[in-house]
């Protein structure tokens, strides 16, 4: 509490005594798709707005490599990044790093889901400021439904049937290239997204519950995943244990494939100009393991950190504020897709009439299970590498799932310890 | 010949002064950039450092190489570095790529500079572009790799698949069976001409009367290449295959784009780093990394004796 008004007092006196100067601040941030050229758009309208100049230092796409750089970056005390985006799980993770949120932000957060502004507090700082969500959706193709006489599939298996009837068809029809489902398989945080919604909507729980309790080696869990593995060189290309978001959206998007599990960002990358599917395909939520079980989503989203490092935290401050405010979240929302954090500009018309695909996305959030990031805090990067690897393993046909899982679940006590 | 002992040894004294001096800076520079971050990893691999919080690290011995439990029924628990499995696939994957990429590096690099060695027109010419894959910066011709081995958009793929070696697209880099050797691939399409670059500069110290003396006896080029070439080329081989092996040791970038997570080709730096930094047991990593060049400096050494005794000896 004391090092707390020290530091808030701090902030005041240099508030004071800059406040008038403008600042050079740089903002790293890995996009997919065309997120950086809007991201610098967004900023050069900051730039007018306050005097401050602001680089976007661009990180790689991969999550992964992006949050090495950033914990070796804050581990040498690095002034030459101020703002971060961060990804959901990181909070925990970084939270030493960064500075606490909670005064500078006191005035705006109640605007946002409570969720995700819990899910960036930690031992009671605001760590980071939600500047979008994201959930996952079932992308379909509409067109070869109809084409076919297929409902939207509401559970795994009628998706793997529909799947793999539509795949023969287009295939004898011509297209040699034509899957039936896509997703991101390879072995990295994605396919932990991937599988925790496969397991969690098959009522296997969450890999690790929130009260610390590891909960995966269970039957529905094995069912879970052995149903994936069933697709593998099937419906989905082998290659799909390769792939990341890019990837399967590549496939997608040059009209090879007719189920997708993506991002909301790639909804506007379809309907593009320059887009093989433009106005053929539409969203919903995942399938699950039988009717009447919910449906996963994991929730993502990112978040705008400051280093505790930065020479300018006030103006670092203005930029976060901005940058998470509604007009510039309305404008992310309209012109790439990414979900807002607060909760008034799901009933707002301009988005509705722009991206309708968004205000159906409440009912997502209501399904959504977020990673054991939370109780496993430091140790979430290595419990998620585990997983991954059991379910790539599986996957790949190293092992069955219930061997595999029953090894990860004693790996998963192992690293537990006395406690996470 | 006839100058007195003491000017010569007041010379020689003079001359290895000299050279201390003009060594002087390369060691200061050596000692900040390679000793000091070397002495701070094995430092770190006997603390339980971690990347958060640096500074905090405690002493804890030989907790991260090997450490045991003595359970109340007299078995014993061992944990630690030695024991883990994920260390020695990480060894055996490191030495499987070393030897194998080596080889077949040595083998093509060979028929490379022996085709290069011949007079023909555009000699220059064809010696510098065969260099270019070697100039290329990993991280760049890997990332190129990847996107041609891709199963959907790849290039290689859709060779293969017009020529009918394949009749379906193979997912290079995802399968478990073909993510190692999709790395070979790479590495030796990159540094066959390091090798090619190295035994051409061997076989043109062999002087050509030999071969016009073997040739008005009416030996038989095969015969030829086995008892004049490489015989002579032997030593230039040498210096080539112990410096790539080392090199291939410490592999690191070309695996860390192309499979960064894959079991079957994650080497022993890849796993150091990962624990270094995306797991936050940087004493472990640092434990891993101590190891590593254990191991690597061990290697130095006996190729280096190695090397002496092949190439002093001349023979054997």
């Amino acid at each position: 509490m004391r090092a707390k008004s020290i530091l808030v007092s701090l902030l005041a006196t240099t508030l004071i005594c800059s406040g008038a100067f403008a600042a050079d601040l740089s903002i790293a941030s890995g996009d997919t798709g065309n997120g950086r050229e809007f991201l610098r758009k967004q900023l050069d309208r900051f730039e007018k707005e306050t005097g401050n100049k602001v680089k976007i230092v661009a990180m790689p796409a991969n999550s992964s490599d992006q949050f090495g750089q950033y914990r070796l970056w804050l581990a040498a005390g690095n002034t030459d990044i101020d703002v971060y985006r961060t990804d959901v799980i990181w909070a925990p993770q970084l939270a030493d790093q960064f500075l606490d949120l909670t005064e500078a932000m006191k005035d705006v957060v109640d605007q946002h889901f409570p969720s995700m502004i819990q899910s960036q507090t930690v031992d009671g700082k605001l760590v980071a400021m939600p500047m979008y969500t994201d959930a996952p959706a079932f992308y379909y193709r509409k067109d070869l439904l109809e084409k076919y006489k297929k409902p939207v599939p509401k559970t795994w298996d009628e998706m793997a049937a529909t799947a793999k009837e539509i795949q023969e068809g287009e295939r004898k029809a011509g297209n040699r290239a034509m899957y039936g489902y896509v997703f991101q398989g390879n072995a990295y945080e994605g396919l932990t997204c991937n599988a925790l919604e496969w397991i969690k909507s098959s009522g296997g729980g969450q890999i690790i519950e929130s009260d610390g309790t590891i909960s995966i080696n269970n039957p529905e869990a094995v069912t879970a995943v052995d149903r994936a593995k069933g697709w593998i060189d099937t419906i989905a290309p082998k290659g799909v244990l390769a792939y990341t978001e890019e990837e399967s959206r590549g496939v997608w998007q040059t009209g090879n494939a007719v189920f997708m599990r993506n991002w909301p960002y790639a909804y506007a990358l379809g309907n593009g100009p320059d887009s093989a599917i433009k106005g053929k395909f539409d969203v919903t939520t995942l399938p699950s393991s039988k009717e009447g079980q919910s449906s996963a989503a994991t929730l993502g989203g990112w978040n705008l950190a400051i280093s505790k490092y930065t020479k300018s935290p006030e103006e670092a401050i203005k930029l976060v504020r901005f940058l998470s405010a509604p007009e510039q979240q309305k404008e992310r929302a309209i012109e790439i897709a990414n979900l807002p954090t607060l909760k008034a500009l799901y009933d707002d018309k301009d988005i509705a009439a722009a991206q309708p695909v968004i205000t159906n996305w409440k009912p997502v959030f209501e399904t959504s299970v977020p990673r054991p990031s939370a109780p496993t805090k430091v140790k979430y990067n290595e419990v998620s590498s585990m997983f991954w690897s059991a379910v790539h393993d599986t996957l790949s046909g190293n092992g069955t799932a219930a061997d595999n899982l029953e090894l990860l679940e004693a790996k998963l006590t192992e690293l537990q310890g006395g406690s996470w | 010949m006839t100058a007195s002992p003491t000017v010569r040894s007041e010379l020689l004294r003079q001359r290895s002064r000299s050279a201390r001096l003009f060594l002087l800076p390369m060691i200061l520079a050596l000692a900040i950039v390679a000793g000091w971050p070397l002495l701070r990893t094995i430092y770190f691999s006997f603390t339980d450092a971690s990347l958060t919080n640096i500074d905090a690290a405690k002493w804890v011995g030989f907790k991260n190489y090997l450490s045991w439990i003595q359970l109340k029924s007299g078995r014993t628990i061992y944990s630690g570095l030695l024991v883990d499995p994920a260390w020695w696939n990480a060894v055996w994957n490191t030495v499987r790529f070393s030897v194998i990429s080596v080889s077949v590096e040595a083998i093509f690099g060979m028929i490379i500079a022996l085709v290069l060695n011949a007079e023909f027109k555009g000699r220059g010419i064809v010696r510098a572009a065969i260099l270019i894959p070697w100039a290329i910066p990993t991280i760049v011709s890997a990332r190129m790799w990847g996107w041609m081995l891709n199963d959907q958009f790849g290039i290689l793929n859709d060779l293969f698949m017009r020529v009918g070696l394949i009749d379906h697209p193979i997912a290079w880099t995802a399968s478990s069976d073909t993510a190692m050797i999709a790395v070979l691939i790479v590495d030796v399409w990159k540094t066959t001409p390091f090798m090619a670059l190295l035994i051409l500069a061997g076989l043109q110290m062999i002087p050509g009367d030999i071969y016009e003396a073997a040739r008005i006896d009416g030996v038989h080029p095969v015969k030829q290449f086995f008892r004049i070439t490489l015989p002579l080329v032997k030593p230039a081989l040498m210096v080539a295959i112990i410096f790539r092996l080392l090199d291939a040791m410490r592999i690191f970038d070309l695996i860390y784009v192309l499979t960064p997570n894959s079991a079957q080709t994650k080497t022993m730096s890849v796993l150091a780093r990962e624990n270094l930094i995306d797991f936050d047991k940087f004493a472990y990593g640092s434990a891993q990394s101590t190891l590593l060049f254990l191991i690597i400096a061990l290697m130095t050494m006996l190729a280096i004796w190695i090397g002496r005794v092949k190439l002093d000896g001349g023979e054997r």
